[in-house]
């Protein structure tokens, strides 16, 4: 590792790093590309915006499994997040009459300490992620149905104003609050993950947990922290989902959280821990949203083959992985 | 009793032990059985028969895990093998000799082995791609779990596929001695691997290569051959669960098929006091895991807690067990219990 850091610059190479993100960006780029001729009117900006509209929840759960990714860890409880907190956003605004600015900050609060407890649960006890987070996933459902089985719809006039509100772009195309957020959201993951101390500090227990111990890094408090930030970024992909959908219901975003670690393996980040961007997880997103349009753009596909698509592209990047891995080995 | 107490069976046994007694205390008919119909009915020998699918994923899962990797696949596998089954046997309505009659579009034993070796097909892929390729096993199955739940519904084309087959139903409905045949399924399974792996050196190997692959390589043991045989195994396991279900609800649904069962399987492994970490396994251990799930199940419905209440229960069984595991939260327990009083510090 420290020999490669080391080696002299050649110039014209780009850092060996930043291979995996190129070739994501590259299949993004060739998709799109692909889709633009073999489709009509596959090639304008809405469609292209529609893909961050549809998948801006999935983008803001990306981001915060991006980072227990990168720490070495992982988290399954991010789609029974998003379910519990529509839930219990529909349950407060419908049935206790909350208001939108009372709800949400309550639900995103609900979120993080959840995530804060798993975490807190894998740091103290040196129990197993997957136990742990799969314990929180089964909670979290279970919270749903207690509070009801039947799903409940949002009338809330201000719920469905944020959700209908769309942003104008200019040339007829539009973006909606919830894509904006999870822009947001990426800006902010990339900022932290790259400049500041906790993100190296994440980046360092991904690499190798002991020697971040022995430079005196506090990892145990950064490893809490990770599952925090993912618990409240499932929290918020809820809220989100919530205006997308404008309903709480337990079986919302069943299977979410494998499209998360999908689009964060597609995006360029090892599943070993330790290297990975933010940005590449919007992309791995991204790639995950064009391979469902164009799916639906053909007509011809039934929806199945977007798991056969989504398998084959894993797979492809993890091969691809494993050969970078070895060649700088 | 302190052996007793020290042996790795006696958790998970006194948990079932536990379960039953709660069962039996609000439901006086639960040890109750019926024999009706050449069978027994009863609430136990219910159990034992929904418990059997799940056993045998867990019985697959147990050694994939005691080699340190882990399975999440086996929900597609079920999907996949109990599609092929439900294809290749369908059940045309014909008439012969004047009486209507269903007849299978292959004779069963071809079916089931063409389902089986499909699932088995699988598990190889899986194996191959750890032993191999050297990918994280978490990553490896998680491409077979997307695509093979698609490559199940290519299959059915999307639809609920109904087999009209009787011979067929014995697999999940049929009886042998008075007991459900699938109990005997799931018990041949378990004593076949219960003497690989306690006559023969498999056991010890597996054992090896879960506490360090890279030394168990240096020392001789086939580490890749024995790896992508578990895999396989694990999957066939997880085939033969596929068959049992499908049989049971006579169709096989591409979509909804053994959806969540890579994880109670992994959920009764850990039950059984498997670590997931490798090496420390017990098959037997991971039965009464499969069992304790279902009587849980049924203890909840029979005490008349909504079964949405369900899912929070399991969640706490999970967080208990595994803390009870832990040897940092059993010393932080001791340090709480054995702390002396102030007065008795001297």
């Amino acid at each position: 590792m420290i020999a490669a850091a080391a080696a002299p610059d050649r110039g014209w190479r780009i850092d060996s790093r930043l291979v995996p993100l190129v070739g994501t960006v590259a299949v993004f780029v060739l998709t799109a590309g692909y889709g633009s001729v073999a489709y009509r009117g596959f090639f304008s900006a809405q469609v292209f915006l529609n893909l961050l509209i549809d998948n801006a929840f999935l983008c803001i759960v990306g981001v915060g499994m991006t980072f227990v990714i990168l720490s070495g860890g992982i988290d399954l409880s991010v789609g029974a997040l998003i379910a519990l907190t529509t839930m219990i956003s529909a349950a407060l605004v419908e049935h206790a009459h909350w208001s939108v600015w009372e709800t949400i900050p309550l639900v995103l609060a609900v979120g993080a300490t959840f995530g804060a407890f798993m975490g807190w649960l894998i740091e103290r006890f040196r129990l197993q992620p997957f136990i742990v987070t799969l314990a929180g996933m089964f909670l979290a459902r279970g919270l749903c149905y207690l509070i009801s089985i039947d799903s409940i719809s949002i009338t809330d006039a201000t719920y469905t104003a944020i959700s209908q509100e769309r942003i104008a772009l200019g040339a007829g195309a539009s973006i909606t609050v919830g894509a904006l957020i999870a822009l947001a959201v990426v800006a902010l993951g990339a900022w932290i993950a790259h400049a500041t101390e906790f993100g190296r500090t994440v980046y360092a227990i991904g690499g190798n947990e002991a020697s971040a111990l022995l430079m005196g890094l506090p990892v145990g408090r950064t490893r809490v922290l990770v599952y925090t930030i993912s618990g409240f970024c499932s929290a918020l992909a809820g809220v989100v989902f919530t205006f997308y959908m404008l309903s709480g219901y337990g079986l919302h975003a069943v299977g979410l959280e494998l499209d998360a670690i999908a689009a964060v393996v597609i995006g360029g980040t090892l599943l070993s821990g330790g290297v990975g961007y933010v940005a590449g997880t919007l992309v791995g997103v991204l790639i995950l949203g064009i391979v469902q349009t164009m799916i639906s753009f053909d007509g011809s596909l039934s929806s199945w083959w977007t798991r056969i698509v989504i398998g084959a592209l894993l797979l492809v990047f993890c091969l691809l992985q494993r050969a970078f891995e070895r060649r700088r080995a | 009793m302190q052996r007793l107490l020290r042996h790795r069976l006696f958790w998970p046994f006194a948990t079932l032990v536990l379960l039953l007694a709660v069962n039996a205390a609000f439901n006086p008919g639960f040890w109750q059985l019926q024999w009706r119909d050449g069978h027994l009915y009863g609430s136990v020998i219910d159990i034992l028969n929904r418990a059997a699918p799940l056993a045998l994923v867990a019985i697959g899962m147990t050694l994939v895990i005691a080699t340190r990797g882990i399975d999440i696949s086996v929900g597609a596998v079920v999907a996949i093998s109990a599609a092929v089954i439900a294809l290749m046997i369908g059940g045309e309505l014909v008439v012969k000799d004047g009486v209507q009659t269903h007849v299978s579009r292959f004779p069963m034993g071809v079916a089931i082995v063409a389902a089986l070796a499909v699932a088995a097909l699988c598990g190889l892929w899986n194996g191959l791609l750890v032993a191999k390729v050297g990918m994280q096993p978490i990553i490896a199955t998680l491409i077979l779990m997307v695509a093979g739940r698609g490559v199940a519904q290519l299959l059915t084309g999307g639809q609920i596929i109904t087999v009209y087959y009787a011979p067929f139903f014995f697999l999940g409905n049929g009886f042998l001695l008075g007991l459900p045949f699938a109990v005997f399924i799931a018990a041949a399974v378990w004593a076949t691997v219960h003497l690989l792996l306690t006559r023969t050196a498999l056991g010890l190997f597996i054992q090896s290569i879960g506490i360090n692959p890279a030394a168990s390589r240096v020392a001789g043991v086939h580490e890749r051959l024995i790896t992508v045989c578990v895999y396989v195994f694990c999957a066939f396991a997880a085939g033969v669960a596929g068959l049992v279900i499908s049989s049971n609800v006579k169709s096989a649904d591409g979509n909804n098929a053994g959806v969540l069962m890579e994880l109670d399987a992994i959920l009764a492994v850990t039950l059984g006091g498997t670590a997931l970490t490798g090496g420390r396994f017990s098959v037997a251990g991971s039965v009464l895991g499969a069992l304790i799930i279902q009587t849980l199940t049924s203890t909840i419905y029979s005490i008349g807690v909504p079964p949405e209440v369900n899912m929070v229960v399991k969640a706490g069984v999970v967080f208990v067990v595994m803390l009870l595991q832990s040897a940092e939260f059993r010393a932080a327990v001791r340090a709480l219990v054995v702390r002396p009083s102030p007065g008795a510090a001297r």
